[in-house]
């Protein structure tokens, strides 16, 4: 029931906004969040380290027409491999909506409703034991995404964000396709029906060539999600046309949704078609750190700069899911808990640092450390955290996920590693260019963070170190469900 | 029966009732007829019942559909104050029309005799005919009533053509009758050139009405001349009372697994070509109405998946699909007219003395509509969303099922195209979303009646339920 109460409460609290005055509108998303993030927390203080799937509901949903019985179920729980996204989705909600505090929004009801709406989709895709239900949310998660893109972005986000919506829906559709597929193949001997229950998908019996159709439509699916290279042509676009709460919600979690499909549906279902095209996929997967990276060092816009980065990073974690070892997987799903914080960290640090001096162009940025000593050390820890320094939580994500590509293949593994290097590159380019060296007229006055802004970013600070110092709170709990999940896939 | 009974009777009071000074009192009159009728519809609830000497036959699934004939019936005529305003309009006569036409579609559900099939489908077409030439005075419905008509006949004397060869082949009119002959045909190895070649007609006669390719050429003309308040009529309650029609011919006469091998090769290719050319068409469309002609050509083309897979699921899927097609498919239109409605007819369409009351049906008409009124810019939302399949919209369970029984039935390459065309669908009913939400224009607020609004909204949560609990409507059948 608790699962359950993970997808209603932010709908709910969206309710609530939309019925709100306009100033209160803020205040009670914060509200209907922390609610969420304490629910989330009572999941991750009282779960119980097995394989096992807890807090789970479930009830008949699409009812056969001969005899009425329901092979499309409604049905969540939380498992180990979820616990980190739903945490994820959990802490960063009420961060975004803190974060936008300083900022008026035009029509902040729909704005924030959005953002609840969006979260509610978001733990239902990460909760689904059903695969329509996982279907379902994944793209219900689009709706308001699109809608808080589109409505409250930059000059050309009519454009950028349609793009965007297709893309994304068009690998979607890709995967209703292989789920229908999937469906019509679930033996009706048990239940008289066939069933979209994800532990029955696991059991299908499917040839090597149904398994490579399939891997390709899920493949495509969560790709363009991520993105995954080639997949990625809408992201850098979308990431730097979208309002910041938006990017925020598409870079923090979103992604995630792409990460953890692979991880929950593909590797599990098809496991012989990975055996046949999982080197192709990591492959490509590593390109894109690279290409990613190489991108992001040339940047002058944050924003852009950010997202390149983050496209970077979103290979490292897909190409440690394929590697199919416990490391890449525990890795991967560290990772995601990780990414997700920095990455929002840094947009959020972005976006004060725009609105203080009107621009986000490095070039015309420098000397900012020395009115602002607060967001400094703010912006160094989350920075560090991203460039994978040991003690923080990027550290124990990149390593894990690293060790995993290396055994997987050694050749692979050392074109990856050169992410961390790129890393630091492109980050304490950033932070040198836009911090040290000259003040100018637009940076000189600048005013340091204030304690709205200090809440959001002391929290995040805190996860970086807590899972740099001891990610074992995290790991052990995700470790019997990855080991189960491996038994599927060997 | 009951609803035929009471819509026959109700339509002659209301021919009775346009002699009153007074035109306030049609609207509220043919909203009770309806109720009664819904109401008397679902009065023999779990009983089979035959009436007229094996004529009609209505059971469950019937019902089922005559319900959502008549609740479309009921969203378009709440949607029809706009008729009561028009100094040129004759309400009461096209009230009454609207529910003799309806006892059409009755008909042509719950038929168990050809010729009641033939019945039902000329009263629903030659209503039809009268009410997309209503506006008299206006060139394009005209052209599009004559355009319907000819088409519309020509096609009827391929249907009556196939119902004699049938007979000739099997003797009887009863489906029930022509289905055991079909079967015992099949016991004794024999395949008479008459029945298939009746089959074929008959089946092409009653594609045309449903608008599928190739036989769809008139639907674009005839939906975007009509007055916008028919289109949405005809765009809902024909299809759905053909797609009833055919549901049923293909599963009590041509249901065995020989000739369903003959007709489905055929259907398969209609089906592709319908999905590819409408959704293909709709992209290039710069009037709505256009595309939404276009839109209801595509979803022809997903209702005849089901047909395609045809199984006891179908019934269900067709069912679901075709209320959830009505549903958003009234909503736009309901919004159409007051956007329509409430903007200055467009000097720069007017061509020649023709057009002159051409209004502006473009996307443009649209622009930052939702600014002004979210409710309307909510409720088209929702129906553009269902109409593309969207998740957690009746629409997107609607696919869902029809895709299946295709599945079910081996042919997964139907299933990808019919998948790539919902994504090309998904950019034009989007361009709309884009219209409304993105674009600067339209700054007045429209004034919509109260019982308007609350069909509206009524209809968009009706689409949201069931897309989030789609197993309520599953119940009933």
């Amino acid at each position: 029931m608790l699962t359950l109460s993970l997808i209603l409460c932010p709908i709910v609290a969206a309710i609530a906004v939309l019925f709100s005055s306009r100033e209160t509108a803020r205040i009670t998303a914060l509200v209907g969040t922390l609610v969420e993030l304490a629910l989330a927390a009572h999941a991750f203080y009282y779960f119980t380290a097995n394989a096992d799937f807890q807090y789970g509901f479930d009830y008949a949903w699409l009812f056969n027409a001969t005899d009425g019985k329901s092979g499309i179920r409604f049905s969540g729980a939380i498992d180990g491999i979820s616990l980190l996204p739903v945490v994820l989705t959990g802490l960063v909600t009420p961060l975004i909506v803190l974060s936008t505090f300083k900022q008026t929004y035009d029509r902040a009801n729909s704005f924030y409703a959005l953002i609840l709406f969006m979260q509610s989709a978001l733990m239902g895709v990460f909760v689904a034991r059903d695969g329509f239900l996982f279907y379902l949310f994944f793209e219900a998660a689009l709706i308001p995404i699109y809608f808080l893109a589109a409505m409250w972005g930059g000059e050309n986000r009519v454009k950028v964000t349609f793009k965007f919506f297709v893309y994304t829906i068009f690998g979607s559709l890709l995967m209703l396709v292989a789920l229908v597929y999937l469906y019509a193949n679930t033996p009706t001997t048990t239940t008289g029906v066939h069933s979209a229950a994800i532990a029955d998908l696991y059991a299908l019996n499917l040839s090597q060539a149904q398994q490579g159709w399939i891997f390709w439509a899920f493949f495509i699916a969560f790709a363009i999600k991520m993105p995954v290279f080639p997949f990625h042509t809408w992201q850098p676009d979308t990431y730097v046309e979208s309002p910041t709460p938006a990017t925020m919600l598409l870079a923090g979690i979103m992604l995630k949704m792409g990460v953890y499909g692979l991880i929950r549906l593909l590797l599990p279902i098809v496991p012989a078609g990975v055996d046949r095209w999982g080197s192709l996929a990591i492959t490509l997967s590593i390109i894109g750190i690279v290409y990613g990276a190489i991108i992001a060092i040339r940047q002058r816009d944050m924003k852009r700069l950010i997202a390149y980065s983050s496209f970077s990073h979103v290979g490292l974690m897909a190409a440690g899911v394929f590697s199919r070892s416990e490391m890449g997987l525990q890795g991967s799903l560290i990772q995601m808990l990780a990414h997700g914080i920095n990455v929002v960290g840094l947009f959020f640090i972005a976006e004060l640092i725009l609105q203080r001096t009107g621009t986000r162009q490095l070039d015309q940025l420098g000397g900012i450390t020395r009115n602002t000593p607060k967001l400094t050390v703010y912006f160094m820890i989350i920075l560090l955290g991203s460039v994978a320094l040991p003690l923080t939580n990027g550290f124990v994500g990149e390593f894990l996920l690293l060790a995993g590509i290396y055994a997987y293949n050694h050749y692979l593994g050392l074109v990856a590693g050169l992410t961390i290097i790129f890393g630091a590159v492109y980050m304490l380019r950033m932070y040198q260019k836009s911090m040290f060296g000259t003040a100018n007229t637009r940076t000189e006055a600048i005013a340091d963070v204030s304690s709205s802004e200090s809440y959001t970013l002391l929290v995040l600070c805190v996860f970086v170190f807590w899972m740099g110092l001891y990610p074992a709170s995290f790991l052990k709990l995700t470790e019997p469900a990855v080991a189960n999940l491996l038994q599927y896939i060997k | 029966m009951f609803p035929i009974v009471v819509l026959s009777i109700s339509g002659i009071v209301l021919l009775f009732l346009g002699f009153l000074k007074s035109r306030a009192v049609l609207l509220p009159a043919t909203l009770a007829c309806l109720v009664i009728a819904t109401v008397a519809n679902f009065y023999d609830w779990n009983k089979t019942y035959v009436y007229f000497n094996d004529m009609l036959v209505i059971n469950n699934l019937a019902m089922v559909f005559i319900g959502i004939v008549l609740l479309s019936a009921f969203m378009v005529v709440a949607l029809s104050g706009s008729l009561l305003d028009d100094e040129d309009a004759q309400p009461a006569e096209y009230y009454a029309i609207m529910l003799f036409s309806l006892v059409g579609a009755i008909m042509m559900i719950g038929y168990e005799n050809l010729l009641m099939l033939f019945v039902g489908i000329e009263i629903l077409s030659v209503a039809m005919y009268i009410l997309t030439g209503s506006d008299k005075r206006n060139l394009r419905s005209n052209e599009a009533a004559l355009k319907y008509f000819l088409m519309g006949a020509f096609a009827t004397g391929i249907l009556l053509f196939g119902m004699a060869l049938l007979y000739g082949a099997t003797g009887t009119f009863t489906i029930t009758g022509i289905g055991n002959a079909v079967n015992a045909m099949i016991k004794a190895q024999t395949s008479p050139l008459l029945l298939y070649v009746g089959m074929f007609m008959l089946l092409i006669g009653m594609l045309f009405k449903v608008s599928a390719a190739p036989f769809h050429f008139w639907t674009p003309d005839v939906y975007d001349g009509s007055p916008t308040l028919f289109t949405a009529f005809m765009s809902t309650v024909v299809k759905t009372a053909g797609f009833a029609a055919l549901l049923r011919v293909l599963l009590v006469c041509f249901n065995a697994s020989a000739v369903y091998g003959y007709w489905v090769q055929v259907l398969t290719i209609i089906t592709v070509l319908t999905l590819v050319i409408a959704n293909i068409t709709a992209v290039y469309q710069a009037s709505f109405k256009r595309m939404m002609a276009y839109s209801s050509i595509s979803h022809a083309g997903y209702l005849l998946i089901g047909l395609v897979g045809l199984t006891q699921q179908s019934k269900s899927a067709i069912a679901f699909y075709s209320l959830a097609y009505s549903l958003s498919t009234i909503s736009a239109f309901g919004i159409l007219l007051l956007v329509v409605k409430s903007r200055p007819i467009n000097d720069a369409l007017v061509g020649n003395q023709a057009t002159l009351t051409r209004p502006d049906e473009s996307y443009e008409a649209f622009n930052g509509l939702a600014r002004q009124n979210p409710v309307l810019g909510f409720v088209m939302t929702v129906a553009m969303l269902s109409l593309a399949g969207i998740p957690l919209t009746a629409g997107f369970w609607g696919k869902f099922m029809l895709f299946s029984t295709a599945v079910d039935k081996g042919l997964v390459w139907l299933l990808v195209v019919a998948v790539l065309m919902s994504a090309v669908g998904i950019y034009y009913y989007f361009r709309v979303v884009i219209a409304m939400y993105f674009r600067e224009g339209h700054a007045e607020t429209i004034r919509v009646a109260p019982f308007y609004r609350f069909v509206l909204i009524a209809a968009t949560v009706l689409t949201i339920v069931l897309g989030v609990v789609p197993g309520l409507f599953q119940r009933l059948l």
